[in-house]
């Protein structure tokens, strides 16, 4: 048993519009050295970029200072830097396939437009969300807009189904992801739901090797987390997608109840599921060939993109061919699924582990306003969206990398696509409002000294 | 443009890269360092300065000394936690009840599978303090024996509570 108590509450902002300005001129950086690297000249449109990108930090930066001002320096710097570095991604894809006419790939003006999007949407959250716990009202909503937006692709006229999987729905000529978006309304849902139910699922029921079980009557809600997940799997056969909501209820009813056992339970319960995709789906089970094996004769032409992939990570090797000067194009989705494989090829490992730290700072820092937060469903979304993150980084970098079969999530911020990039700047947003709430002085609890005085009405949103 | 000067621009992003990390991991080691864990413990300093020290403002110069210590026989309670995860924690009782559970409003709140919400209260009638058992699950033992309703809490008698023994001591602490 122990209390922890923070003395920093010092606001920090120009350390962040530094940082920021930093963040914007490596980008950038990247961008012109993408380029230079392929046709010799700097890109046409850097000076657009340039500004444009000057002009989104600083209207990030203006509305952190007047909504959020003791939110945490770091987040959004990391977050820029990462957009940034994609777009500078995307567009050596394209240009390499238009250099070298393999296959096609869009450029990376779309991806500029949608970060255009995600910064507005991120920042009208920081200025009209005032305070994270009215986002508890909406616990009941946001599991029917979740649910909703998680079966759309099955409709029959808007979804769609690309690579065995069907978790695309198509408007107007607009594809969308909306699993990406369900992912945010399901952690709020999970938040609100564990937060009022967490004393009773803490209980302790029989002991089975050495673990408390919890009680039986307990087991309800992760059985339906648990169905939920199935049905995700058997009618939109996307493995990936299933395992990050199963996950979620998983980690965040663990960060709830404060039991291990039910991450045994959950690690356990998801067996089944996943043996039985990789037995009953083809697809399923050509990339579990092509984790194993990819690159023996017999499977080289079904697995060509992890092994084409493999083939960039190792041309990359320490310092990288330079970014501009590899070939990602030879890789099928260079520029959203195996973005990680060009950044490894133009950047190396250098650049791949600077990147990988970058996304373990972004982690670290949802789960130090997890910790520092006073109420327990600022903890738990704080603590479930950085996990989120966390889980589609390992599934995607260890897709890659061969340490696990290739699922299909993508790598936030950093893959082309617009619903990823959208809803996890979204989820930036609500990240800077938390740490906000974690890190103002007074929102602490006073060690020890009784009743926390209340710094605002905190019981206008106890339902 | 010539290939040095590509490839140094080259080794610069990388540089600049791994600069930009390394300046966020050292905004970050002030706030690793700017963070105690206070382990709660008896001989923790912290914990014995709160109960004695009184309204926060007063200037313990301003206070008489003789009414500090005052007559044994009026002496103030106090409950201390002598088994249990919150071994240690003492709570010196006043006139107020206090509340025993798993509930965030009580006033000793236990980290225990085996106490309900709202598991017992400690009050005082008629210059004795008393120990009901709040219709918890798993009861509450006085001395080793289960209670119904309020009982007399003696100084010296140990109350069970799932896996957290409470003691009444008197006197001055």
């Amino acid at each position: 048993m122990a209390t922890i108590v923070s003395y920093t509450a010092r606001p920090r902002r120009l350390l962040q519009a530094l940082l920021l300005l930093f963040a914007v001129a490596v980008g950038v950086g990247a961008y012109a050295l993408v380029g230079l690297g392929r046709f010799e000249e700097l890109p046409a449109n850097l000076l657009e970029l340039g500004v444009g990108a000057l002009v989104l930090v600083l209207v990030l930066q203006i509305a952190v200072m007047w909504r959020a001002p003791y939110a945490d320096p770091v987040i959004l710097p990391v977050v820029v830097l990462l957009n940034l570095l994609g777009v500078a991604m995307i567009e050596s894809v394209h240009a390499a396939n238009s250099i070298f006419g393999l296959r096609g790939s869009a450029s990376a003006d779309r991806q500029m437009l949608w970060s255009v999007v995600g910064v507005a949407l991120c920042v009208a959250l920081v200025v009209l969300l005032r305070d994270h716990r009215r986002l508890r009202r909406y616990t009941w909503i946001s599991a029917v807009v979740g649910g909703v937006l998680l079966l759309m692709p099955l409709l029959p006229v808007i979804g769609d189904s690309r690579n065995g999987s069907k978790i695309w729905i198509n408007i107007a000529g607009f594809s969308f992801q909306p699993a990406e978006l369900a992912k945010i309304a399901f952690a709020v849902f999970f938040a609100g739901y564990l937060v009022s139910r967490r004393d009773t699922l803490a209980l302790a029921g029989p002991k089975v090797l050495g673990i408390h079980l919890p009680r039986w009557s307990d087991f309800g809600p992760i059985l339906v987390a648990w169905g939920f997940a199935m049905a995700v799997l058997v009618f939109q056969t996307d493995l990936g997608t299933s395992l990050m909501f199963f996950g979620l209820f998983v980690v965040m009813l663990y960060v709830a109840t404060d039991r291990l056992s039910w991450l045994v339970i959950g690690a356990v319960m998801f067996l089944p599921p996943a043996i039985f995709a990789a037995t009953q789906m083809s697809h399923v089970r050509t990339r579990i060939t092509c984790w194993l094996d990819p690159l023996s004769s017999a499977n080289y032409g079904s697995c060509e993109q992890i092994s084409q992939g493999l083939f960039g990570l190792a041309s990359g090797g320490l310092i990288g061919t330079g970014l501009g000067e590899g070939r990602p194009d030879m890789v099928p989705h260079a520029e959203s699924d195996f973005i990680f494989s060009s950044f490894a090829e133009e950047m190396g490992m250098v650049g791949a582990f600077a990147l990988l730290l970058l996304y373990l700072v972004l982690v670290q820092r949802a789960i130090r306003a997890a910790v520092g937060i006073s109420d327990g469903f600022g903890t738990l979304l704080a603590g479930g969206l950085g996990f989120v993150m966390a889980l589609q980084v390992f599934v995607v970098v260890g897709g890659v990398t061969r340490v696990i079969p290739l699922t299909g999530l993508t790598l936030p911020f950093l893959a082309a696509g617009g619903s990823s990039l959208v809803c996890n700047w979204i989820i930036a947003g609500i990240l800077v409002r938390l740490s906000d709430a974690a890190r103002r002085p007074a929102a602490r609890q006073v060690d020890g000294a009784g009743p926390a005085p209340a710094p605002r009405p905190a019981q206008e949103v106890r339902s | 443009m010539s290939e040095l000067t590509l490839v140094a621009l080259r080794l610069g992003l990388v540089l600049a890269l791994w600069i930009f990390v390394v300046v966020v991991v050292l905004v970050l080691r002030n706030d690793l360092f700017g963070t105690t864990v206070v382990t709660r413990s008896s001989r923790d300093p912290r914990r014995e300065q709160r109960p004695a020290s009184g309204p926060p403002g007063a200037s313990p110069a301003a206070v008489d000394p003789a009414s500090l210590r005052t007559d044994p026989e009026v002496t103030q309670a106090a409950m201390v936690v002598t088994a249990g995860p919150l071994r240690g924690t003492s709570l010196t009782l006043g006139s107020t009840p206090i509340l025993i559970g798993r509930a965030p409003e009580c006033t000793l709140v236990l980290d225990d599978d085996y106490a309900s919400n709202r598991h017992a209260r400690v009050f005082q009638r008629e210059d004795e303090w008393m120990v009901e058992d709040l219709g918890s699950t798993n009861g509450t033992l006085v001395s080793g024996r289960r209670i119904e309703g309020a009982v007399p809490f003696r100084p010296g008698a140990q109350v069970r509570i799932g896996r957290t023994e409470i003691e009444l001591r008197r006197g001055p602490r």
